[in-house]
């Protein structure tokens, strides 16, 4: 029999959350990304878990954060406007350094937008969404198979640096079906002495919270939280190279764009274009040096995007502007096909050689 | 394969009814001139029988599907022509239902026209290697969802156990022991095994009957 079962990639990010030990999802639906919330509600009391729909997105992440404040493994997930309605919540708990993790199934925006898939939550998620200087960890998987391994990484990152991880999806990721195995080794949660679990008289009382009255204080924890972050960027960032050795372009592109673009790489290459791509898999931290290496050798890069240009300022910062950076996009809930990729390296190229 | 008047798909969301639905609408047409393919999915906005909206034109299916599916509109919404299934007698259907028990609330509303007429076909389509139908018991608990939530009894199961693109004939033999337990158990008929058409000539002669599926969605 085969080891592999047929996964929608909501369905896969719901179980491995599960295989990861969360016993704890809070949610509200919203369309794509309905099918997390449908199989927890499903799956949890059969294993002794909490599902619970919430009121509000506010009120989930809200929940999220009191779970996480106990020490246990914890998530919600959403879409666009629902993530954004978290963002206050996402803010807390990097305030109070706690580790939960989030899911984005990002639709066509801004506003209500559409149902449609899009990655215009790039700046969002990468550069905040809340207010005040934090991080989270953003993973942007690009098969079902890593929607499935990257909610467990996002766990244990979440736990190791006591922050938030996000899992940056799209539509078509989220509801699109593709084999998986499901045989992930996870690693158990750390200690947490922190959590607020009840001190049975033992222990003087643990304290989670975001407010600080003094501000050199504050400044220092601030400071702490950005060294942390400097030890994530060094050591956890993730990427993926697709031919980008002897590349004049480089691609750069994550999730559904970055399967259009091998596709537009491959068909460049039998043109005798030499094409490559680099697919970010942790947004943040940013995989700088691959881009940096490739600028030495490239002539170009193109960023392919669902958005208006978002990553590409990334992409431009790690390759110091040495090369020029084109932007391929479609928007508001359009995927760009391989031929509009490969035409856009056929420009840039300057023609078919 | 033999239709009633009305073929109708349940199942898990995920198992396969719409591309089932799609290709026996292009088997019955063969059969027979006036028929229908009706979408009722409230659940899903997505993989839509409207996704072969134009296939369907031009081979004379006629499409009964909500004006919102496949769009951004993103409502639970049942066709306007709703009533032409159950109302016009001459007209053979097969009915994509929407997945689960929660798909399935919309076809109750045409239980009673269904029940007294009695010419119906209503098949649980089964994928073993789906996560919450890994076996025969928690795929008969589905059927049993199903039916409590449209109020009509199930006549048959269909075996459309694959992994998408990985399948192999292997894969497909190796579920027959599956669906004979859930047809044993809830005392139904396989009435047929499904698999792409890659896989028809090498399965052929080792599953009855088996039918031939040519796959709508879309890949990246």
């Amino acid at each position: 029999m085969s080891d592999k079962i047929l996964m929608k990639g909501n369905e896969a990010i719901a179980e491995a959350a599960i295989i990861a030990g969360c016993r704890h999802y809070f949610g509200y639906p919203i369309t794509p990304q309905t099918e997390i919330a449908a199989y927890m509600a499903k799956k949890m009391p059969k294993i002794g878990g909490t599902f619970l729909q919430a009121e509000s997105e506010i009120a989930a992440i809200n929940m999220v954060y009191g779970v996480a404040s106990a020490g246990k493994r914890v998530m919600t997930s959403s879409s666009s406007p629902g993530v954004s309605l978290k963002g206050e919540g996402l803010s807390y708990l990097a305030g109070s350094d706690l580790p939960s993790l989030i899911v984005n199934v990002q639709r066509g925006g801004p506003g209500l937008g559409g149902i449609q898939p899009s990655q215009s939550d790039y700046f969002q998620s990468t550069r905040g969404g809340g207010h005040g200087d934090y991080h989270m960890i953003v993973l942007a998987p690009a098969s079902v198979q890593e929607m499935a391994e990257l909610t467990v990484k996002g766990f244990e990152l979440a736990d190791a640096y006591r922050m938030t991880s996000m899992i940056l999806a799209d539509g078509t990721m989220g509801q699109m079906m593709e084999p998986v195995s499901l045989d992930i080794d996870v690693k158990p949660s750390p200690e947490k002495p922190w959590a607020t679990t009840g001190t049975k008289m033992a222990r003087e009382h643990n304290i989670v919270n975001s407010l600080s009255l003094v501000p050199e204080e504050l400044e220092q924890l601030n400071f702490k939280r950005y060294e942390r972050y400097k030890v994530i960027e060094e050591n956890e960032t993730m990427f993926e190279e697709y031919k980008v050795e002897d590349a004049d372009i480089v691609l750069a592109a994550f999730g559904i764009a970055a399967r259009v673009s091998k596709n537009a790489v491959d068909e460049a290459r039998k043109m005798g274009i030499k094409a490559g791509l680099i697919r970010p898999i942790t947004l943040w931290p940013f995989p700088k040096a691959p881009f940096k290496a490739a600028a030495g050798h490239a002539k170009a890069f193109i960023s392919v995007e669902l958005n208006m240009g978002q990553m590409i300022e990334d992409v431009l910062l790690a390759t110091e502007s040495k090369r020029p950076v084109t932007l391929c996009n479609r928007a508001g809930g359009m995927i760009p096909d391989p031929k509009q990729v490969l035409n856009s390296i056929i420009e840039v190229n300057g023609g078919i050689q | 394969m033999h239709y009633k008047r009305l073929t109708i798909l349940c199942g898990h969301y995920g198992s396969g009814k719409t591309n089932i639905a799609v290709n026996m609408a292009y088997d019955l047409r063969n059969q027979r001139d006036n028929i229908a393919v009706a979408d009722l999915d409230i659940v899903n906005p997505y993989f839509r029988t409207k996704d072969s909206e134009r296939d369907f034109a031009e081979r004379g299916i006629r499409l009964i599907c909500s004006d919102f599916a496949s769009s951004n509109v993103d409502l639970p919404s049942m066709p306007a022509d709703l009533y032409s299934i159950t109302d016009d007698k001459s007209l053979s259907v097969i009915l994509d239902i929407g997945g689960d028990d929660r798909g399935a609330f919309a076809l109750g509303r045409l239980r009673d026209a269904i029940l007294s007429e009695g010419d119906y076909d209503m098949y649980m389509v089964v994928n073993r290697y789906r996560p919450l139908t890994p076996d025969a018991m928690s795929t008969v608990e589905v059927m049993g969802e199903i039916e409590a939530a449209c109020g009509i009894p199930f006549t048959g199961i269909i075996n459309n156990s694959n992994i998408a693109r990985e399948t192999t004939a292997q894969d497909v033999l190796n579920t027959v022991a599956y669906a004979e337990e859930v047809g044993k158990i809830s005392g139904l008929p396989v009435v047929c095994t499904t698999v792409e058409d890659r896989l028809y000539d090498e399965l052929k002669d080792k599953i009855s009957p088996l039918f031939s599926l040519t796959l709508q969605a879309k890949l990246i």
